[in-house]
Order: C-alpha cells, then structure tokens, then sequence
C-alpha cells in the first residue's frame, strides 16, 4: 500500500475569492507582511502496491479528469507521500 | 413525441442526491401544458423523452467542485449523448454548473467574488432568441428571474469569451449590477447549435403569479420564467 499525494491549485489568472478571504483575515490576527494567499486542494490516494511510474500516470489521469478542472485548476504535484519532505 | 400536440411532449427532469428544484421544474414543465417525466441520476436511459431539464441544487453535495461528480452519474453519460444529437438540454444554476463540468458548454462557475450567497429577482437581457429555450423571448428583451447561488461566477478565457461573443451564444445577460462577478456579465450561453442552455438564474421559480418575482402588474406576478419551458415546446414542434 502506498499514499500519493495530489494538489490542485486554482490558475493564477483566476479569482480565488476563498484565498482573498483569508489574506484579509490575517492582519487582523497580527499576521503582517503577508501579500497574498491561495488556497489550493490537497488528496491522499491511497494505492495498490507501489508507487510505481504507471500507478502515479494513473493518479495523474484521474486528477486531470475528476480531482480537477481543467478550465479553472491546475494539478500542481503528483508525488508518492514518502518523496514529500 | 406523439400526437403532434404540444402536451404530448415529454421534458425529463433530472434528480441527482441533493438536488433541490427538481419539483419545482417539473411543476414548470407542467404549466407550460407538457408532462414532466422524473429521471433519476442512476438511470442509463433517458426513457423517450422529447427535452432534458439538469435543476439547481447542492448536487451531491457540491463536493469536490459544483458539479463535478453528477457529471459522471450514470443518466449523464445518455444525457451527453443526446445533447450532442440535438436534443435540446437546460442546465439551471447547479444544472449548469454539471453541463460546463461535462463539457456540453464552455468554462466554469467559481465562488461569487464577493464571496456570500446572493438570493434576489434579477434582471436579465435576452441575447440571443436563437435557441431552443429562448425562441419565446424577444431580442434585447429585459426579463425578470431570481437568482440565488454561492458559486454563480462564470469564468473562461478570453478567447472563449470572445468565440462566444462572436458566434452570439451569450444567451443572457445581468442588467443594473453584476450579481456574482461573472466574465462580462454573462448569466447564460448556449452550445454552438444552440439545443444546449445553461443559466445560473432559476426561470423555475417564475412561472405562476403568486408565487414568483414581482413584476410590472404587481407584486410576486413575474413569470418571465415560464416562456424558457414554452419556447422548448415550439422548438419541439417546429422540428418535427
């Protein structure tokens, strides 16, 4: 069994209304010198077996097809969760 | 459909799991003097109907993405099939979303900008009389339809903006303010051979006085709404 990791980030010529949200919300905390903040998401798929080269073609057709949007999102990372540091 | 007469037409409506217009659509396509049929998200025939209706709602939940997953509930596989064979398709609100997920029309719906539901009786600009949901209208027509979404911005690169533009398939437009930041105000599109609608505004909720937006002859007596579900019928009929 093995964990990969997906992530999806809205385009940057998108609006992120969610990210901007936040963004406004951290000065009010005492969070300063923050310009910006996009907020993305994150899957843990669990797989089969290793991780092989297939398995993560695989995971990286699914998060083109249904994990994400093509028109709105990007899939920034396709990686095996062991790779993460 | 049979008969020839208008009542005779048969528009199915779609109920995914969290569906929530799915009656008040078929109460439009009945007051329009055709029969609403229930198709349900797990189905894998579309039972003979003559017209489609995808209704607003929190399709599963709007998890993922609005739309993302009913795209690829069974019933949306012969949906998709039969849209690009003509057979003419209103997505409304979370039934458009599902068509731009499913790729029977182009670009996105994103979070409002302003980022709070919006619920209001907007007004819109018929763009286009050319479709097989508008043909009731009149061109530049004004028409009063509420509105109410979370996620109603509509989003797509300039090109596709201007292909659509260009090729007249921005069906409707807000007028007085842009209620959810929608690219160049747009409400509504259609595909290029104009069977396929969507629109985040719900012309479902404006068909009967009484219990629609207000309107001219006083309040709650907008039914700009029910002319959507009429001009798919005289589509219906001038096909055949």
């Amino acid at each position: 069994m093995a964990r990969v990791v997906v992530e999806v980030m809205p385009k940057p010529e998108i609006l992120d209304p969610q990210g901007k949200a936040v963004a406004r919300a951290l000065p009010r905390l005492g969070f300063t010198g923050i310009s910006e903040v996009r907020q993305g998401k994150r899957f843990e798929i669990e797989v089969d077996g290793e991780a092989t080269a297939e398995v993560l073609a695989d995971v990286r057709r699914a998060a083109e097809t249904l994990l994400s949007n093509p028109v709105i999102e990007d899939v920034v990372r396709v990686a095996p969760i062991e790779d993460l540091a | 459909m049979a008969a020839g007469t208008l009542a005779s037409a048969r528009i199915g409506v779609v109920t995914f799991p969290g569906s929530l217009d799915d009656r008040d659509a078929a109460r439009a396509v009945r007051l329009s003097g055709a029969e609403p049929v229930a198709l349900w998200h797990a189905d894998t025939d579309l039972r003979g109907v003559d017209a489609v209706v995808l209704p607003g709602g929190f399709s599963y939940g709007d998890y993922l993405r609005c739309g993302a997953i009913a795209r690829f509930a069974p019933v949306m596989t012969e949906v998709v099939d039969a849209a690009r064979a003509g057979l003419p398709v209103l997505g409304i609100c979370n039934g458009f979303q599902i068509l731009c997920e499913a790729h029977l029309l182009p670009g996105a719906l994103i979070r409002n900008d302003h980022r709070t539901f919006v619920c209001r009786d907007q007004e819109l600009r018929v763009e286009s009389t050319a479709t097989a949901w508008t043909g009731d209208f009149a061109a530049n027509e004004v028409v009063t339809i509420p509105l109410k979404n979370g996620e109603g911005g509509y989003v797509a690169d300039a090109r596709t903006l201007d292909a659509l533009e260009g090729e007249g398939r921005v069906v409707f437009r807000y007028v007085g303010r842009n209620p959810n930041g929608s690219h160049r105000d747009i409400a509504g599109i259609a595909n290029e051979a104009g069977n396929v609608v969507g629109l985040m505004p719900h012309p479902e909720h404006a068909v009967e006085a009484g219990f629609g937006p207000d309107g001219a002859r006083g309040p709650r007596t907008g039914v700009d709404g029910l002319r959507f579900f009429t001009s798919v019928l005289h589509s219906l009929v001038a096909a055949r």
